[in-house]
């Protein structure tokens, strides 16, 4: 039993890592802040939560003790990570920053012509 | 739905009341026979049974789980690919849904979802502004919105 926990533990610390550092090589190959906004803001939150969850676990199984505040920590980057994303990608349209040259279609920026006329 | 909560939570304190036995287990017995006393008097209350709420938050829940998985495999996808050949782009899509906290659990949903992030939110909040990673599988995304998240907040706050 603590055998098959630890493995499983060990997994998700990994998977944790491994996607923090897939994320941040997205952040350095994407092209612009829109794309990196997608890497930084999905596979971080994943990367954060399971390292979270394998950290609770080994408390909770290994050692004995169990710890509230991890589950509300997950919960709170569950929360908030999407709406920081929505938060600096808007901030980011709002202020005039380019998109990359391969963007194909922008709705909005019509709708922006409309409202300063 | 808060109101048959309340009633429930009554219910729980009475049923420890009557047996003049306070602990966890007593509330919850008494929180199972209130349960079942409102499920046989639900014709009089204006809402529907409130655990079939309780039971469409949870697959709410199951569904951010899900899509967060997902969006992060199709992330990796992108990510790992020897060349960068996605388009992208912004579309606009026109949301069914009105108060303010169904749009924002839609907005979050949507930024969790596989390629695509809100950016901006219509004065009149009918319609959503969205960055896409891939244009190509817009339709897909929208259909899946539409029918899948639409439709699962309608189903909370029926």
């Amino acid at each position: 039993m603590i055998v098959i926990s630890k493995i499983v533990i060990g997994y998700l610390i990994l998977q944790g890592a491994l996607l923090s550092l897939i994320s941040s090589i997205g952040i350095i190959r994407l092209p612009d802040i829109y794309t990196r906004n997608h890497a930084a803001s999905k596979s971080a939150t994943l990367g954060i939560i399971s390292i979270l969850l394998g950290v609770f676990l080994d408390f909770w199984i290994v050692e004995g003790y169990m710890n509230a505040r991890i589950i509300l920590g997950i919960i709170f980057v569950f929360c908030t990570a999407p709406v920081a994303g929505h938060l600096i990608s808007r901030a980011a349209y709002n202020t005039g920053i380019p998109m990359s040259e391969k963007t194909v279609k922008d709705d909005l920026r019509a709708k922006k012509k409309r409202s300063v006329q | 739905m808060a109101f048959q909560i309340l009633i429930n939570f009554v219910i729980a304190l009475t049923w420890m009341f009557l047996n003049n036995h306070y602990s966890g287990i007593s509330f919850i017995v008494g929180y199972l026979i209130g349960l079942f006393i409102i499920f046989s008097l639900r014709r009089f209350f204006s809402t529907r049974f409130y655990m079939y709420n309780v039971i469409a938050v949870i697959k709410l829940v199951f569904i951010f789980f899900k899509e967060l998985i997902l969006s992060n495999i199709s992330v990796l996808k992108v990510i790992l690919s020897p060349k960068l050949n996605m388009k992208p782009g912004i579309f606009a899509l026109e949301t069914e849904l009105k108060t303010d906290w169904e749009i924002s659990i839609l907005a979050n949903l949507i930024t969790l979802t596989p390629g695509t992030l809100v950016i901006d939110i219509s004065d009149d909040k009918k319609i959503l502004y969205i960055h896409a990673m891939d244009i190509e599988d817009v339709e897909k995304a929208k259909l899946d919105i539409k029918n899948t998240f639409e439709k699962a907040i309608q189903e909370v706050s029926k």
